[in-house]
């Protein structure tokens, strides 16, 4: 019997790259240098293993997956049995595993006693057991009963190495697997092997606890029950949960996931495996933060404001009550969507504003954003497709950052780059005042910016300093330039960043923050841009989908974006507002005067919030877990779930938008998410003209030569309502600082550690100074921390003029 | 039960600039930095008279590195302390030759005669008292070691001999080294900062020139070779 | 009989210091070695047959050769002072009489294999020998054989003296390159070999202090010179380290291929009114031997066929007063308290042995357990990471196959049948402990 293996997807293997090795006499062809224990994974042999992890390292150290080679392909025999996961098999090798060899079975049985004689025998009271590594292969590849009499090593109970994971020393076998990931994968050796010998243990320094945003890998790849979460300690069995395949909703990157879950609640999320997005891993974020709405303040039933006051009402009764305010407004409404719509609840609302609304006051951004944007996204993004991928990041020979850290906004678009820096040598540039700790783990070289003259260094990168010179001659046709929406905030960025990518061949790509954005934009929830990329300027582009959707008439000018709804709310007769937190928005004082002054506002919300608290009448709808959908990551890939909650007569946005387009004696077509993107499908991607790129001048540097600028970005782990419900998460935040240069210090005088005013005519933030290597008259504060609520405070953004002061002065 | 004595904070650190510096230094030696990792520990040493976190939570910062991935090294060493060490490290040698020839009653006698057990110190801070893994000096056995200087063919007499001598603040000298520092000097020769000691005492013990000696005595030379060699009878040591 | 030529000059006067050894012709090797090629060098080396000194026995002029010299990283020499085997005693000694010995080799076999900078890496137990390598280098240094243009050729070469801090392990080599970059000294999957990427990723040469101290004696005498000694495959003299219950311990150089009773001879024969029990060849990793091997040529091919390994050469001497069982627990302690924790056998295995013979040691056991040990170390044996595992279960295995009947008297005496008093050098001394 012959196999051969299928190459991984993507992978160009040439006939000639395949080598032929016999393992438990059968013949396998595989790649060159591919490990045995791969090998015999393709014959569906399975070798015990501990340390071995197809994404890390090989070590050899746990010995468990001892196999022996009778030839290694020379004719001759290794003498000692070898360790298959760091044995790259060669042409003509012969193997024999536990299956065919006496020798290999004894030596793996030999390590797992070895393994037990330290371990303690508490799998009833373990959280793996069940789905522990080391129990099911003590079953299938062990002694059935240990020689060992002797004293067990023994440690006090867990310790907390970060307020997320806790560690049962004894548990652990010394894999090495968490340490290896946290140096390797994420870059945060801040958990390593400790001690020696018999002795040798995992921990921490103890000043330094093991805060990754990535630490939650760790737990999962543990063989063990030595690594477990706050969260999920001690609360359930592996064979009492359901398994549902699902997709993260809380970055653009489409990250697979596992979603566990116990009559009817979550218990726990897992990475899931999906080689040509996240690979086996996941943010913190992504696997914690699930319980935001379970907190106490989730919507169950409509409500109607009623004399100043909100009441319960049925379905009916709210949807009537809005159907009447809404068709009255027909032409003068306007609708927000926000970025964490599924492409299918996305499409509903787009929908619903052309055919039942009749505007194109429409926009998902609840963010800093500029019609320049708008045309970059109509002009570059929307309907191209999958572009640029995760793959492409592995690959490049170098990446420039503009507006954008992989870390904070999109981790696993950070892991990849890193590992791009790591196995190849990817050189990593980026545009902004400073490294950050994400930007230090790519060993990224730093093109110093004032915040808000991006486009003026994109437009002469050459003259910028080292940084600059460096990037402009590693840019080349094997570059991508990354993009991050913070760039909206600069005049002229998106067009000097489309200039750059032309000059230099390199691949542009936008990376936007929230897992709906890039699905909202294919859907159409912008002023000028109808699904699949239609422009609403564009005669033909409506013809097509006034034909498509059966309907006569499709308003054919741009609408407003989300600044000039909330400009002109007091005017409009009725706002739609789906999922928008108001201190997202560039100025939430202007947001929630612009809610006051809307003659009627309708809510589409999952829980309570300062949108609800000003609506006429609220929908509650369900979140992700309660629902199916498709969201589309930034490479333009669908990555579509299922339902993982199964909740009677749960309202996706879709359904509800459909029962009032119904009430308004309109039609979406549909009233299903599967419905949705039938329909979204059969209408496809826009073939007609495309909007030209935009070429707007870069801004004026604004304020005094001496002005201090304001640089700001969000923290992955922050203040935001989608980590509610996990505090050991929250717990792990980055501490809040201000940053600015020692010469900036120097001026303002203030040392390292002291308090620092940060205001506008707003207000102000106070935080400890954090004295940074950066761009001078530049202050760096997280958007949405604590302590440091810069829109909600300043009622500024990245590049505003603030005032810098000490705090004790 | 097994668990790390973690380093603890007296909060009277004696790290400064002038350690900070050195430790630069010293990084400065190498092709890369973190080479100099275990010369900078042996200086926190010599300064702290331990590992401390502030020795930690420097080399850390000299090298670009987390606390985790320092303190991973400075406990895989046995040689790096995390309680304080007297003036006089006294080890003795129980790996089985030395303990076989006397070494463990040697060490027995100590606990004894010291009133304290294996890496424990002496209530007057003046000898820490360690058993010790081979040391390379068989040939000597049973061996003791006073921060890292040989004491050989020691006997329980000779052996509370010197450590009565060491407390008493007697002038000590290693049959094959130099006069007696303290500990924390020690540490800062080997840390890479000479203390200009190197010409004291002899080439050797009677066991190092056993074979030589035996050799001149019967007129047994290696055969001679395109050069002759050239020792100078004339200039032997005694 | 004995061959001094590495020992040759330590009965000088202040024979450590440069002048003393240029006046025993010290550094004539290195102007001669900087008048040939790089790679001449590295012949003459090969043809001598000169075997690594520091226990695995490796062509050290074929290991040169590994060096991919197209390779354009910089090229790494590191010494490997760490002597740590049980047994083992000669580099120390050796770096203390005459560390310029060593100098002058590490220059020479740096240049051949094109390294501008080279560690000693000693281990730190050891102040007087770091402090006499310190001083050699700087006086190496001030005296132009280091540092820029040396002698005028052209060659650069820094010398780093790299003191260690305490771990067995770290005389493994690759351990000892992850200890020099700064790490915990653990061992390195190979490949990739030293010799491609060692250190910094480097191609890199490590080999034993006594193996690069015999280069320069190889470049004054000639390859031919340094065969005319020893045996066949095992070519040159060494220093071979008696210790234990010997009359005269100490050092003894002589040509590969003596016989442990020739060597007993020179040092004045077991301690009076004493018979020899069991020895190690070569260090405590290797399997003991005993009165009846005598006769075997101590060279690596004679010692492998009976059984054991030649290894560092650390012939530990044990008469009849000593307890094999004692001696075989208190090794295994040893490699308890050394293992890097790394590999499971060796982490695991060794704390299981130690409790064993504990519990052996005091009389509570019977022959299953013999069966046991024998069957836990053959689970060992080539199946840890590094060498230092096989090494752990020598004593235990080759313990069992000399001295079962010394186990099985524990177990019907209750007890140790030893008096630990009559081993020791004091006891005839009328000494009490």
């Amino acid at each position: 019997m012959t196999i051969q293996a299928n190459p991984p997807a993507g992978s160009e293997v040439e006939r000639t790259d395949l080598v032929t090795v016999t393992i438990d006499d059968v013949e396998v062809k595989v790649p060159k240098n591919t490990l045995a224990i791969r090998a015999a994974e393709q014959i569906g042999v399975q070798i015990p293993r501990f340390c071995d992890h197809p994404l890390l390292d090989p070590v050899a150290a746990c010995r468990q997956c001892l196999v022996e080679v009778v030839d290694a392909g020379n004719g001759r025999g290794m003498p000692k049995p070898q360790t298959s996961c760091s044995l790259t098999v060669a042409d003509g090798m012969v193997i024999r595993t536990q299956i065919s060899s006496p020798v290999a079975d004894k030596a793996q049985q030999g390590q797992m006693e070895f393994l037990l004689i330290n371990h303690p025998l508490d799998c009833p009271v373990c959280d793996k057991g069940g789905e522990c590594p080391l129990q099911n292969q003590a079953m299938t590849n062990g002694r059935g009963e240990s020689r060992f009499e002797g004293v067990k090593r023994t440690y006090p109970k867990p310790i907390n190495i970060s307020a997320q994971v806790l560690l049962d020393r004894e548990r652990c076998v010394l894999c090495a697997r968490c340490t290896r990931f946290s140096q390797q994968i994420a870059g945060d050796p801040f958990i390593e092997l400790l001690e020696r010998g018999a002795l040798q243990q995992v921990g921490i320094y103890e000043k330094e606890p093991y805060e990754s945003y990535f630490s939650g890998n760790a737990i999962q790849i543990c063989p063990v029950g030595a690594l477990t979460s706050a969260a999920y300690r001690f609360r359930s069995r592996p064979f009492d949960l359901v398994s549902v395949p699902s997709v993260a909703e809380h970055d653009a990157s489409g990250s697979a996931i596992r979603v566990d879950y116990r009559r009817g609640k979550v218990m726990r999320r897992l990475a899931g495996d999906d080689a040509e997005v996240n690979e086996e891993w996941i943010s913190d974020r992504d696997r914690f933060a699930f319980n935001y709405a379970n907190t106490g303040d989730r919507l169950t039933h409509p409500l109607i404001r009623e004399d100043g006051e909100l009441r319960a009402a049925s379905w009916p009764e709210a949807l009537t009550f809005a159907a009447q305010k809404l068709t009255a407004a027909k032409g003068n409404a306007a609708v927000l969507t926000g970025g964490r719509l599924t492409l299918e609840d996305a499409y509903a609302y787009s929908k619903f504003a052309r055919v039942a609304l009749g505007t194109n006051d429409i926009d998902f951004r609840a963010r800093p954003h500029s019609p320049e944007e708008a045309d970059f996204l109509a002009a570059a993004v929307a309907g191209t497709g999958l572009g640029t991928t995760f793959a492409d990041l592995e690959k490049a020979g170098s990446v420039l950052l503009v507006g954008f850290e992989p870390e904070e906004e999109s981790p696993a678009v950070f892991l990849r780059l890193r590992k791009g820096v790591r196995k190849i040598g990817t050189k990593v540039f980026t545009v902004a005042p400073y490294a950050s700790r994400g930007v230090e783990k790519l060993s990224g070289v730093v093109v110093q910016c004032s915040p808000g003259t991006e486009a003026a260094v994109l437009g002469d990168l050459r003259t910028t300093g080292e940084g600059g010179a460096a990037a402009q001659a590693a840019l080349g046709s094997d570059s991508i330039i990354i993009v991050g929406e913070r760039l909206a905030t600069v005049q002229g960025g998106y067009s000097a960043a489309l200039r750059l990518a032309l000059d230099t061949g390199a691949q542009l790509v936008w990376i936007p923050r929230r897992a709906g954005d890039r699905g909202a934009l294919e859907a159409g929830c912008l002023p000028g841009l109808l699904p699949g990329g239609r422009l609403v300027t564009d005669a033909a582009a409506r013809v097509d989908l006034q034909a498509a959707w059966g309907v006569e008439h499709l308003p054919g000018t741009i609408g407003k974006d989300t600044d000039e709804i909330i400009a002109a709310a007091g005017s409009l007769q009725a706002l739609v507002v789906a999922g928008v937190e108001i201190d997202d928005l560039p100025n939430p004082a202007a947001a929630l005067a612009a809610l006051a002054a809307a003659p009627f506002v309708v809510s589409f919300e999952v829980r309570n919030s300062q949108v609800t608290e000003h609506a006429d009448v609220i929908f509650p709808v369900v979140p992700p877990a309660e629902k199916d959908g498709t969201f589309v990551n930034w490479e333009g890939r669908e990555r579509p779930f299922p339902v993982v909650l199964k909740m009677p007569a749960a309202m996706p946005d879709v359904r509800a938008l459909a029962a009032l387009a119904q009430e308004m004696d309109s039609s979406l077509g549909f009233s299903t998410p599967a419905g949705a993107k039938k329909e979204f499908d059969e209408l496809g991607r826009w073939d007609g003209d495309r909007a030209g790129e935009p070429t707007y001048q870069a801004g004026p540097a604004l304020g005094a030569f001496d002005s201090t600028r304001l640089a700001t970005w969000r923290m992955l782990i922050d203040d935001s309502r989608g980590n509610d419900g996990e505090p050991h998460l929250v717990a792990t935040a980055r501490r809040p600082v201000a940053r600015i240069s020692q010469t900036t210090a120097h001026r303002v005088g203030v040392h390292d550690g002291d308090e620092l005013v940060v205001s506008t005519d707003a207000g102000s933030i106070r935080l400890p100074v954090a004295i940074t290597v950066m761009t001078d008259n530049v202050v760096w504060l997280p958007a949405n921390s604590a302590d440091s609520h810069v829109r909600r405070s300043l009622h500024a953004d990245h590049g505003s003029i603030v005032t810098i002061a000490g705090g004790n002065s | 039960m097994a668990d790390t004595t973690v380093p603890y904070s007296t909060g009277d650190s004696k790290i400064g600039e002038t350690t900070i510096g050195e430790m630069r230094e010293l990084a400065a030696r190498y092709p890369e930095g973190r080479s100099a990792l275990l010369p900078m520990l042996h200086l926190v040493q010599s300064v702290e008279g331990r590992i401390t976190p502030e020795g930690i939570e420097a080399c850390a910062a000299v090298l670009g590195l987390t606390g985790a991935e320092v303190s991973a090294v400075a406990t895989f060493y046995t040689m790096y302390k995390r309680r304080p060490v007297g003036d006089y490290h006294v080890g003795v040698c129980t790996n089985t030759l030395c303990a076989i020839m006397g070494g463990d009653l040697i060490f027995e006698r100590l606990k004894e005669h010291l009133d304290v057990g294996n890496d424990e110190t002496t209530e007057d801070g003046k000898i820490t008292l360690e058993h010790l893994e081979c040391n390379a000096a068989c040939d000597y056995a049973p061996v003791m070691m006073v921060n890292w200087e040989f004491f050989d063919d020691m006997t329980p007499e000779s052996a509370t001999q010197l450590v009565d001598d060491l407390q008493a603040g007697n002038e000590v000298k290693s049959p094959r080294g130099a006069t007696i520092c303290t500990w924390k000097e020690a540490e800062r020769v080997l840390a890479g900062f000479p203390d200009g000691r190197a010409d004291e005492g002899p080439t050797g013990g009677k066991a190092t020139l056993a074979g030589l000696r035996l050799a001149r005595e019967r007129n047994w030379t290696a055969p001679a070779g395109a050069q002759a060699r050239t020792t100078d009878d004339s200039r032997k040591e005694d | 009989m004995l061959t001094p030529v590495l020992s040759d000059n330590w009965d000088q006067i202040r024979s450590w210091q440069l002048a003393s050894y240029q006046r025993s012709g010290g550094y004539d090797a290195l102007r001669t070695a900087l008048r040939m090629l790089p790679a001449d060098v590295v012949t003459a080396v090969k043809d001598s047959g000169l075997r690594g000194r520091g226990g695995a026995g490796f062509p050290t002029g074929m290991k040169w050769s590994f060096i991919p010299q197209d390779n354009p990283k910089p090229k790494y020499l590191v010494v490997n002072a760490d002597e740590s085997e049980p047994g083992t005693c000669k580099d120390i000694p050796l770096m203390l009489a005459s560390p310029h010995t060593l100098v002058e080799g590490v220059i020479i076999s740096a240049y051949a294999i094109r390294a501008n900078t080279a560690f000693i890496y000693v281990r730190g137990e050891v102040l007087h020998v770091i402090r006499r390598l310190q001083q050699a280098v700087v006086e190496a240094r001030e005296a132009g054989f280091l540092g820029t243009n040396i002698l005028g050729t052209g060659y650069d070469l820094d010398v780093i003296v790299h003191a260690g801090a305490g771990a067995y392990i770290c005389g493994e080599e690759t351990a000892l390159l992850d200890s020099l970059e700064g790490r915990r000294g653990q061992p390195r999957l190979r490949p990739p070999f030293p010799a491609v990427a060692g250190l910094y990723g480097c191609p890199t040469v490590i080999n034993n202090v006594e193996s690069i101290a015999s280069v320069p004696s190889i470049i004054n005498n000639g390859a031919d010179w340094f065969g005319s000694m020893g045996t066949e495959k095992s070519k040159g003299p060494t220093l071979y380290s008696l210790s234990g219950h010997v009359t005269r311990p100490g050092q003894y150089e002589a040509p590969m291929g003596i016989t442990l009773r020739q060597l007993l001879e020179l040092a004045g024969g077991i301690r009076d009114g004493h018979e020899l029990k069991f020895w190690t060849p070569g260090g405590s990793s290797t399997p003991l031997l005993t009165a009846e091997h005598l006769d075997v040529p101590l060279d690596y091919e004679g010692v492998a066929g009976a059984g054991s390994l030649l290894g560092t050469k650390a012939l530990q001497i044990f008469d009849e007063t000593t307890c094999p069982v004692r001696a075989t627990l208190r090794w295994t302690e040893f490699y308890k308290h050394e293992s890097c924790g790394k590999c499971t056998p060796c982490r695991e295995g060794t704390w299981w042995l130690v409790q064993i013979l504990e519990r052996l040691e005091a009389g509570q056991g019977d022959e299953s357990d013999l069966e046991k040990l024998l069957d836990l170390s053959d689970n060992i044996t080539g199946r840890s990471f590094c060498a230092l595992a096989d090494g752990a279960t020598a004593p235990i295995t080759s313990s069992i196959q000399h001295f079962k009947d010394d186990y099985l008297a524990h177990f019907t005496n209750g007890g140790c049948p030893f008096d630990p008093m009559l081993s020791t050098v004091f006891a005839t001394a009328g000494a009490t402990a």
